[in-house]
């Protein structure tokens, strides 16, 4: 094929919306409907890669496609922070739709198609949010990623889906309506422009309260990276199927929040003018003090899911402490935080729902001596658990190390300790689950009947991603030159 | 032909009222009013154009010169208020034959029609006068047959309600006039171009002071301001749905479109703004509307009730935006009445839809609605998406530029208001959304089906322009800011 890289940036975002025709006219023949699925999502797979090729060249690639107000485009183009977060998500979506096969059918899940379709649509704006040009167009995809993973969210249509799904909306759309659009349009205002510009758009001459406000009022909009007091939408949302809530909120949705505050953090503010803002320090604790407090609130759910969900929100806080840190090494922590957590939590969630599926169990005290049965998910879980926590051989090793360097270089002693402390909490809430898997329990009790893992597309993909958390500690280097990329264009 | 645009746009609804009663058959009336209807869109649609290009038209009723006989000026601003009336009642009227079939006694239905163009003729016809003696006219023209419209719906309590609107319509009528007929006395004119001319001149007076106040209440009656609303609700919910449809997306524009000709043109800015503290109160008044009538929203459990109150509180986005006394507020507000005719007319024909094939507007009604009738109810969580203000939809156009408005003035604490009081909005859609996709079906309600085309088509006509104008903004925003320059006297 001799697409232009111009054509395969515009067709990562149409492709799967294109999909959905699909998906919807082939609902009928499931095995059909999920070849729509695979196919576009290796084709999609085959753009993001060929775009990081050609962005590794030195190619510029941007697109123009309408200006909805004066002066307001919808345009995207490639930068190294985009190009990676495209990566994950065009990569673990394919892991994923292989998992959904085969946790779906064996749980007989409903609305199927449904399923698929707006999955689909949540990877189109992903995609619009990886690779768009300016925080205007950011906006609109990150609205839209709300509401097409609603129905995701209450997949199950219970009155407790109803419920996770209330808090869902309700706290993602009040806080990009009351906080985010009001930065947005403050930014437009006091900028004149929303473009993404490497050193940010304000002038050097910015009023620093006008500007440390809409910093604030960015954080605490962008409702998606799960700060503290604003995070209570992920663990509600954990009422959905298993898959949904291993991408959306291990890796696009949430992504896609810390991605943005990313985003605005180099390319809005610039790192210069964000060390010197006065809410600057006010932030960080925030993000130290979401660190702490909801690795403590995970230790105390024995809900499997609900752990691994406060352990992404004490994980995100990482992220937005790393951009806060207006530093270099900040910066590269958190944007390789960005791809190991993802491979990590995927791991996490996937032996979640393989468990589920496999042994109908979902609470952490009735899985003592579940390894006997599991073996394999047992260990994939472990090596997971060990990427969250920070130590080799996997790939969250360089990216904690990172974000400690960060701390150090700018001297925040607090948060050094703070993410010291959290690595600690972590293996508290985490290890003891493989480990009381493998070690406790009757040799009698009821997991000795013999090796009963989940359905083998599902193994597939957790073999996959687990794989990946080792890949990304042996082999590191081009995730660290993406990252290290992000500052010096 | 070209020339007599600006009359024939008001009378060719006006003349083919009466005309109904010459055809026999009901199917055969409803085809007329929508040929008329149609062409009334049409001249409108021609006469923006026309505007746009080369400026305000002045047409000479009978070739009799102002301020003797009556002129009709056609500027930016009336010209987009008659592309709105004309292209929604067009809509609405499509879908109108088998609604009414349902909600009315066959014998009314040629009724019904003559007095829905009536409506249309003297909604128009108040927007395209220029003359202040011919607006009250049709404000009359306007209101009777609205009266008689709400009182057609089936259920006795439209009669009440239409009552209610009698009384209340009444008396802002009558300030109306009260207010017009003291600057008559004061200036000894009554076409507009004229008065703002001589009213400087006598503005200093206790009765210009008297009259404009008359003027203003009358005005903030019709256009249900909070508190003086109380007509609204009451109005919308029991009038047969396709009138909802109709006045929902256009009544209260026009009461808005007086309340800005007169504090503009007529009187000019600095009388209305600075001797008077219009703009302190509005604010406070629109921002009021805002809060309590999207909280009241939240509680009903008629749907149509719900609706009409969010309209109240969509007014007062409009005032608010009004009373920024600023090119950028103004556009906001012209933006606003463009896209909320289209988020409301969209709603509400989806309500009728539903309410033919249920026969109900309980929001208990809805349960299970989400499967049966999947592709009404896609159409009402669009708009009400759009009425959130969801990016993509018209009414994130018109929050973007009511809140640049108000930063531009530096009330930023008002910015932080407006955007809390759009997310009540969240709560009162979404309540609809719940019901109708989470909740099991009725047993009695098993056998409902989609709406007919004759529905979906209108509706999503409608759906789709919010889209549409949501994506590619030229027009509504150039035509808003188009006018509200030439209000301001900037030129573009």
């Amino acid at each position: 094929m001799s697409l232009s890289l111009e054509t395969m940036l515009q067709l990562s975002i149409i492709l799967p919306l294109l999909a959905t025709i699909g998906i919807v006219v082939t609902g009928r023949n499931p095995n059909l409907r999920e070849a729509v699925t695979i196919a576009t999502s290796l084709v999609l797979l085959y753009f993001v890669i060929s775009l990081y090729q050609g962005l590794q060249q030195g190619e510029s690639i941007s697109v123009h496609w309408w200006e909805l107000l004066p002066g307001l485009n919808v345009s995207f183009s490639i930068e190294p922070l985009g190009m990676l977060f495209a990566l994950i998500a065009g990569f673990l979506w394919l892991i994923t739709t292989i998992y959904a096969i085969g946790y779906m059918r064996s749980h007989e899940e409903q609305n199927q198609t449904r399923f698929y379709t707006c999955f689909a649509v949540a990877i189109s704006s992903v995609m619009g949010i990886a690779f768009a040009d300016n925080l205007f167009t950011l906006f609109i995809f990150y609205e839209v990623l709300t509401l097409s993973t609603y129905p995701l969210v209450t997949h199950a249509g219970t009155e407790k889906a109803k419920q996770g799904g209330r808090i869902y909306l309700g706290i993602l759309i009040s806080t990009s309506i009351a906080f985010f659009l009001l930065a947005v349009i403050s930014t437009w205002f006091v900028a004149g422009t929303l473009d993404f510009k490497p050193g940010g758009v304000f002038e050097s001459n910015v009023n620093k309260t006008v500007a440390g406000a809409i910093l604030v009022l960015f954080i605490f909009g962008i409702g998606k990276a799960a700060i503290m007091p604003f995070h209570r939408w992920l663990p509600a949302a954990m009422v959905a199927p298993t898959p949904v809530s291993a991408l959306l909120h291990a890796v696009a949705v949430v992504k896609a929040g810390v991605f943005t505050v990313l985003k605005v953090c180099v390319f809005i503010f610039g790192i210069d003018l964000l060390a010197i803002l006065p809410s600057t320090q006010f932030l960080l604790y925030l993000a130290g003090a979401s660190i702490i407090l909801a690795s403590l609130v995970a230790m105390r759910q024995d809900n499997l899911k609900a752990r691994l969900a406060y352990s992404t929100v004490s994980q995100l806080g990482y992220i937005t402490l790393g951009a806060l840190l207006a530093s270099q090494s900040g910066v590269l922590g958190s944007a390789m935080h960005i791809a190991t957590h993802a491979f990590g939590k995927i791991t996490l969630f996937f032996c979640a729902g393989a468990i589920l599926v496999a042994a109908h169990k979902s609470n952490i005290s009735e899985m003592r001596g579940l390894g006997r049965q599991m073996p394999i998910t047992m260990v994939a879980f472990l090596i997971a658990s060990l990427s969250i926590i920070g130590v080799p051989p996997t790939g969250g090793t360089w990216s904690k190390w990172y974000l400690l360097m960060g701390t150090i270089e700018t001297e925040q002693l607090i948060l050094m300790a703070t993410l010291i402390l959290s690595s600690l909490l972590n293996i508290a809430y985490l290890l003891p689950i493989p480990f009381h898997a493998f070690f406790s329990g009757d040799k009698t009790d009821t997991y000795s009947g013999g090796i009963k893992e989940a359905p083998l597309p599902s193994l597939i993909a957790i073999c996959v991603t687990t794989v990946g958390c080792l890949i990304l500690f042996i082999y590191p280097q081009p995730l660290y030159d993406l990252s290290n990329a992000i500052l010096s264009k | 032909m070209l020339v007599h645009l600006p009359i024939l746009q008001v009378i060719v609804p006006l003349m083919a009222a009466p005309l109904c009663l010459f055809l026999s058959k009901p199917r055969l009336v409803w085809l007329f009013a929508l040929i008329v209807s149609g062409l009334s869109f049409l001249i409108s649609s021609l006469l923006l154009e026309q505007v746009m290009t080369s400026g305000t038209i002045v047409y000479e009723l009978g070739g009799w010169e102002a301020p003797w006989g009556i002129e009709y000026r056609i500027d930016q601003l009336n010209a987009f208020l008659l592309l709105i009336i004309s292209a929604i009642s067009t809509v609405v009227l499509f879908a109108a034959n088998t609604s009414i079939s349902k909600e009315i006694p066959e014998n009314k239905h040629t009724i019904f029609y003559i007095l829905y163009l009536l409506s249309l003729a003297s909604m128009l016809g108040i927007v395209a006068t220029g003359d202040a003696f011919n607006v009250f006219v049709f404000l009359e023209i306007s209101s009777l047959s609205a009266y008689a419209l709400i009182a057609l719906g089936e259920d006795r309590r439209a009669l009440w309600a239409s009552f209610q609107y009698l009384i209340m319509g009444t008396i802002g009528a009558t300030f109306i006039l009260i207010g017009i007929g003291l600057m008559y006395q004061m200036t000894g004119t009554l076409n507009m171009e004229d008065l703002s001319k001589r009213l400087p001149e006598v503005e200093q007076t206790r009765t210009v002071f008297t009259a404009f106040a008359f003027v203003i209440v009358g005005v903030c009656l019709k256009l249900a301001m909070f508190p003086l609303h109380l007509w609204l609700p009451n109005a919308y919910a029991y009038a047969p749905s396709i009138v909802t449809a109709f006045f929902a997306a256009t009544a209260t524009k026009v009461a808005v479109y007086l309340l800005i000709r007169f504090t503009f043109s007529v009187f000019d800015l600095s009388f209305s703004f600075t001797h008077l503290p219009l703009q302190l109160l509005f604010v406070v008044l629109g921002l009021v509307g805002i809060f309590v009538a999207s909280t009241a929203a939240i509680y009903q459990t008629n749907i149509k009730l719900l609706f009409a109150y969010s309209s109240i509180a969509q007014i007062g986005y409009m005032l608010v935006g009004y009373s920024m006394t600023s090119v950028a507020g103004l556009t906001a507000t012209l933006l606003h009445m463009f896209n909320h005719a289209l988020i409301k007319g969209a709603l509400f024909l989806a309500l009728a839809a539903v309410v033919y094939r249920i026969g109900s507007a309980q929001l208990s009604q809805f349960q299970g609605l989400g499967r049966q009738m999947p592709i009404t109810m896609a159409a009402i969580v669009i708009g009400g998406l759009s009425l959130i203000g969801v990016p993509l939809t018209v009414g994130f156009v018109s929050k973007w530029y009511l809140v640049m408005a108000v930063i531009q003035n530096g009330w930023w604490p008002l910015a932080v208001l407006i955007l809390l009081g759009s997310l009540l909005a969240v709560v009162y859609v979404w309540r609809i959304v719940e019901t109708a996709y989470f909740k099991p079906a009725l047993a009695s309600s098993e056998t409902i089906k989609e709406a007919p085309l004759s529905f979906l088509i209108p509706i999503w006509t409608l759906v789709l322009a919010n889209i549409y104008f949501g994506i590619d903004t030229r027009l509504s925003v150039q035509v808003a800011q188009a006018a509200s320059q030439s209000l301001f006297g900037v030129s573009p």
